[in-house]
């Protein structure tokens, strides 16, 4: 613990790098405005693709967006 | 019928009863070819439905790919999955970066066009003031890692030499320090950290919130995350809630902290409470005044 803390990703924000897809999932799936569509996600669909992710992932690797 | 729709799809010919309508979200108004070039979900071009000093963003999709049991199928297919969240938010980022945008959730869609036409009108209130909230503002994402590793936890402090005629405060503060490397204490000094950490930044946001802890094998890291913040920014506040972190960081060295953005506002568009619940392992602390 001798090197004081680098600020690098707070002071840098990662501007123009490849969203990663779990950051955009946590948005895309689970946020956005409240309207009935006449088909939507429901919660049970969401937590289901989140288990499906974890087992998929769990078997595959890491996920990180854009392919890096 | 799309009669009230005064921007016709680009595709030639009238929608069928193969096709649903996607919505990207609302906006007060869509400059001119802000939307050009924009390939949308399935590569089908976006167009807009304008009701009332509202409109909705939409494009055709076809029902075979996106309909009730398609998507739900499609939706365990990875791939299929980043595509479509990737164009979905293809075309709300660029609608974020021209105004003002209340995103919607994937995998919104409508049989046609008038129960869009209804909710632009029926809600036009409460959509008109959320617009509002999120005018001039930026969603940031924060993230916090501890950088406490299990596997290298320090054994028991020593008795503190450094003190040996300390009173009973200081060997209460001596065995309060012992018990705090244990792992549990630890984790829970971390957590309080975060906690620290959500609420310093809230206090700079217009709104924030936590969403639940992303699971190790999605993050892709060792480290494990405490915290899962979305911050809605006004923009003239942006450098300062950098300068926050910074500080925040060095005032809290148990979290380690990320930064993405500016996304769309999309965790402050909606009161979804049903959703904050779904993550047993996600602290329950929300915004901070």
């Amino acid at each position: 613990m001798s090197a004081a803390p680098v600020p690098g990703p707070a002071a840098e924000p990662a501007l123009y790098q490849p969203i990663a897809l779990v950051d955009l999932l946590d948005r895309v799936l689970a946020a956005g405005v409240v309207v009935t569509g006449d088909i939507t996600i429901s919660i049970a669909d969401i937590d289901l693709i989140r288990i499906s992710l974890r087992a998929l992932l769990s078997s595959v690797g890491t996920l990180e967006g854009g392919g890096q | 019928m799309t009669s009230t729709a005064d921007h016709a799809p680009p595709a030639p010919g009238q929608t069928t009863g193969a096709e649903g309508i996607w919505l990207y979200g609302i906006v007060a108004d869509v400059p001119a070819d802000a939307l050009a070039g924009v390939a949308g979900v399935g590569g089908h071009q976006p167009w807009t439905i304008p009701v009332a000093g509202l409109a909705a963003v939409v494009g055709h999709v076809p029902l075979a790919e996106y309909g009730q049991e398609p998507l739900r199928r499609n939706l365990e297919d990875l791939d299929w999955l980043e595509r479509t969240a990737r164009a979905h938010h293809a075309v709300i980022d660029v609608l974020h970066r021209a105004g003002p945008v209340l995103p919607a959730a994937l995998a919104t869609l409508y049989f046609d066009a008038t129960g869009i036409v209804r909710l632009l009108t029926e809600r036009r209130g409460d959509l008109t003031a959320a617009l509002d909230r999120v005018t001039g503002h930026a969603e940031w994402g924060v993230k916090g890692y501890t950088t406490h590793h299990p596997a290298a936890a320090s054994p028991a402090v020593e008795p503190d030499s450094g003190t040996p005629a300390a009173g009973p405060g200081a060997a209460y503060l001596a065995r309060r320090r012992a018990q705090l490397t244990t792992r549990a204490q630890a984790r829970h000094a971390v957590e309080e950290d975060a906690a620290a950490i959500h609420a310093g930044l809230a206090g700079l946001s217009a709104d924030a919130r936590r969403h639940p802890a992303q699971d190790r094998r999605l993050t892709g890291t060792d480290a494990e995350m405490v915290l899962n913040g979305a911050y809605l920014v006004a923009a003239d506040r942006e450098e300062e809630f950098g300068e926050l972190m910074v500080a925040l960081e060095r005032r809290h060295p148990t979290v380690r902290l990320e930064r993405t953005g500016p996304w769309p506002p999309y965790s402050f568009v909606g009161d979804t409470p049903a959703l904050r619940g779904t993550t047993p392992s996600s602290p329950a602390a929300e915004s901070a005044p």
